[in-house]
């Protein structure tokens, strides 16, 4: 595999052309767009690909479908959610969802993936229950799986952090001589941190069998891709030595087909890959986001045209691939994921305070079992206001000794 | 040979070859460890006997050796991390604060992040800037971090010991002026708790709490003193994060005047919250103030003024009077 265009920069696609101080300073604006491997146009007819195939029966194709659809449904009932109260904050995946289905049907169970805090629907590929992924949002931990019972790391906040972390795990994949293989996933935002570049450069060095999964929905909040880029985000690869490949983000089957292909050239020892997904963030950034204060409606409207879900629905039925039967079926267990998720996040209760001092350190540390007892004590003083549940937490608390200095009591049992 | 005469450097190359030799998942990793054995030379020999794949030569990246660490670290290895000198960790600050020190407790307990991160730190090598800092302060603000600096080779030998054993990340401050001293290390000796400070000199009348190259200052300090006939007490701390703040009380306790002494900064430095935990602890006991020595809050300066920023004999002994004089 060999990168996939070596053009110069294009022009930005939302800055006007009279805004350019010098044109002799601008690269020349390509008449082409960059190519991008599609097999499902939006009008869901199947198109071939040279270097991309896919055959998939016709029950893997409406798997892709249920997936991306219950996928949208669960989004839709956490941004409710949000919108009553139950959720602190929500980030939609709205658009993305064959991107993420994609890539994340591509991986194998020893895969393991490292993800962003939107990778919803890759969460949904690997397993984890919908409702664990709400507990951070609704404010009630950081990260409530295990990230080694579905090889599906804690959702990482802090923009591209995690790509150091896909590399350095790929890095002790390679160690171990195993042949599975690594995905980081991040946005065209994250393109700009350093850890991101220097992900390319440890995973080049290294040869390290992890894919960089780039899913470009056009914003960085309220920042268009312009501002983080002046040439099409897969091109970065070329510098660093290894393939970029910009793929049609709201094409599930080329997502598929284009992400097994980095895994499986990962898992043959040929060193990392960068994968852009064209894609679009129909919503907000999150839950607290505006966009109506920086971007036009005509630019969604536009991308409402290539719905991910919508395009293979078309496929299906005109080639007969699913029918009405299923198509109802499916819509009475994406009412019941949504009731499922609903009760799941009411029912979900507020930590018990002394978790504050839960897991601080795996060994143990003085500091925060004598800050834990005097909590627990501070806790255990109000003995007016309401004696049961002042008697359970002392009881919780009793463990390291109201006043305690050294305690390690209570610390035993976080180990 | 159990015990040998061996300077810091060495006494923490031999530990972390003993490291090497009988777990099989640690790793050593930094800029230039491999073949130059880093710029100090303390993994001096290392790649050579344990192979490019054990002895990581990286890129020249802090937050990319500290980024990939923590990956490793994820997969089951235990990386040792060299940073190459103390003013060039910053740009791993963000990998250390945000994902090192919290990714346990993100995750309720269900990974573990044991990775060491060695950093040659403080001043009085004569260097050019960002060469000479004590950014202790820095890390043991941040929960789930672990701070440990060594004073002596035995403690470095031992202390690195644990350090590598331990699951939490911990930040093993090194004392690079110190690096060439020798020391008697015994490597089939039991060793005490890697938090606990020690008793470094028993006395009477003072007690003075140092950590890593001020430990030396501060037992030159007191031999000076005894001449005059003042006993003081020198305790080595050991550990920033935690702080064995029971072993600094028995001492106060006993002698009620105590003085702090760092390199780093005195603004918000560790000699503040030793002050104003002991002052909690002993306030009956205090016969004055709790007074600290250290850096001022100024850039480090360039080399030809660091001997006046940097606490002497002369600034621990004015200490150390006016204490007295209370």
């Amino acid at each position: 595999m060999t990168v996939e265009s070596t053009a110069a920069a294009r022009k930005p696609r939302r800055s006007s052309g009279t805004k350019r101080a010098s044109a002799k300073r601008t690269p020349q604006p390509q008449s082409s767009e960059p190519p991008l491997v599609q097999l499902l146009s939006p009008e869901g007819e199947r198109v071939e690909h040279p270097d991309y195939q896919i055959d998939l029966t016709a029950e893997e194709l409406r798997g892709l479908y249920r997936d991306m659809v219950l996928t949208r449904r669960f989004d839709a009932e956490a941004t409710a959610l949000q919108r009553q109260g139950e959720l602190g904050l929500w980030a939609s995946l709205l658009g993305q969802e064959a991107a993420q289905i994609g890539s994340g049907r591509a991986l194998r169970d020893d895969d393991y993936v490292f993800p962003t805090y939107r990778e919803h629907g890759v969460a949904w590929c690997r397993g984890v229950d919908p409702t664990n992924l709400l507990g951070m949002f609704r404010g009630v931990n950081h990260g409530g799986w295990d990230p080694n019972s579905n090889n599906f790391h804690l959702y990482t906040i802090v923009i591209g952090s995690q790509t150091l972390h896909a590399t350095g795990y790929a890095m002790g994949v390679a160690k171990d001589g195993a042949d599975s293989a690594v995905i980081a996933y991040f946005g065209d935002g994250a393109s700009s941190q350093g850890d991101v570049a220097e992900s390319f450069t440890f995973s080049a060095v290294y040869n390290a069998p992890v894919v960089f999964f780039c899913q470009n929905n056009q914003w960085a909040i309220s920042e268009p891709t312009e501002k983080q880029t002046r040439v099409p985000l897969y091109q970065r690869a070329q510098g660093y030595g290894f393939p970029g490949v910009r793929v049609d983000g709201n094409d599930v089957l080329a997502c598929l087909a284009v992400t097994r292909s980095a895994l499986e050239r990962a898992r043959r020892g040929e060193g990392p890959t960068l994968v852009e997904a064209f894609t679009y963030r129909m919503g907000a950034h999150t839950t607290s986001d505006d966009p109506t204060k920086y971007r036009a409606d005509e630019e969604r409207e536009a991308w409402e045209a290539k719905d991910p879900i919508l395009r293979l629905r078309r496929y299906l039925e005109r080639e007969g691939l699913a029918d009405e039967a299923f198509f109802t079926a499916l819509d009475e267990e994406s009412e019941t994921l949504g009731k499922r998720v609903r009760e799941a996040v009411r029912a979900m209760p507020d930590p018990d305070p002394m978790a504050i001092f839960d897991h601080v350190y795996a060994d143990g540390h003085t500091l925060v079992d004598e800050e834990r007892a005097q909590f627990a004590a501070y806790q255990a003083s109000f003995v007016d206001a309401d004696p049961a549940a002042d008697a359970a937490i002392a009881a919780a608390g009793a463990a390291g000794g109201p006043g305690a200095s050294g305690g390690t009591g209570v610390h035993e049992g976080d180990r | 040979m159990t015990v040998q005469k061996l300077p810091i450097a060495k006494a923490i190359n031999e530990s972390l070859r003993k490291a090497l030799d009988t777990d099989p998942k640690v790793l050593i990793m930094g800029e230039d460890v491999g073949k130059l054995g880093g710029v100090f030379r303390v993994t001096d020999g290392l790649q050579k006997d344990f192979g490019e794949g054990r002895v990581i030569d990286t890129p020249l990246a802090e937050s990319g050796i500290v980024g990939t660490a923590i990956g490793l670290a994820l997969r089951g290895y235990r990386p040792v991390v060299e940073i190459q000198f103390d003013g060039f960790v910053f740009p791993a600050y963000d990998q250390i604060v945000t994902q090192l020190a919290k990714m346990h407790a993100r995750a309720l307990g269900k990974i573990k992040l044991p990775v060491v991160i060695r950093i040659p730190y403080g001043g009085g090598i004569g260097a050019v800037e960002h060469h000479s800092e004590s950014p202790e302060a820095l890390f043991a603000h941040v929960a789930g971090l672990k701070i440990v600096s060594p004073s002596t080779a035995s403690d470095a030998y031992w202390m690195m010991q644990q350090a590598i054993q331990t699951d939490d990340p911990v930040i093993f401050f090194e004392p690079k002026r110190r690096y060439w001293d020798k020391s008697e290390v015994n490597t089939e000796a039991i060793p005490g708790p890697l938090h606990r400070a020690r008793v470094a000199r028993e006395g009477a009348d003072l007690t003075l709490v140092a950590y890593g190259p001020m430990v030396k200052v501060c037992l030159e300090a007191a031999a000076a003193a005894e001449e005059e006939g003042k006993s003081l007490e020198i305790v080595d701390l050991r550990s920033m994060s935690p702080i064995d703040f029971e072993t600094i009380q028995t001492s106060v306790e006993k002698t009620r005047r105590l003085v702090v002494v760092h390199e780093a900064p005195v603004f918000y430095g560790s000699g503040a919250e030793i002050a104003a935990r002991i002052t909690e602890r002993c306030f009956y006991h205090l016969e004055a103030p709790v007074l600290r020595v250290g850096g001022y809050h100024s850039p480090y300066p360039p080399a030809r003024l660091e001997d006046e920023y940097l606490p002497g004999l002369d600034r621990v002994l004015d200490a150390v009077d006016r204490s007295l004089a209370y």
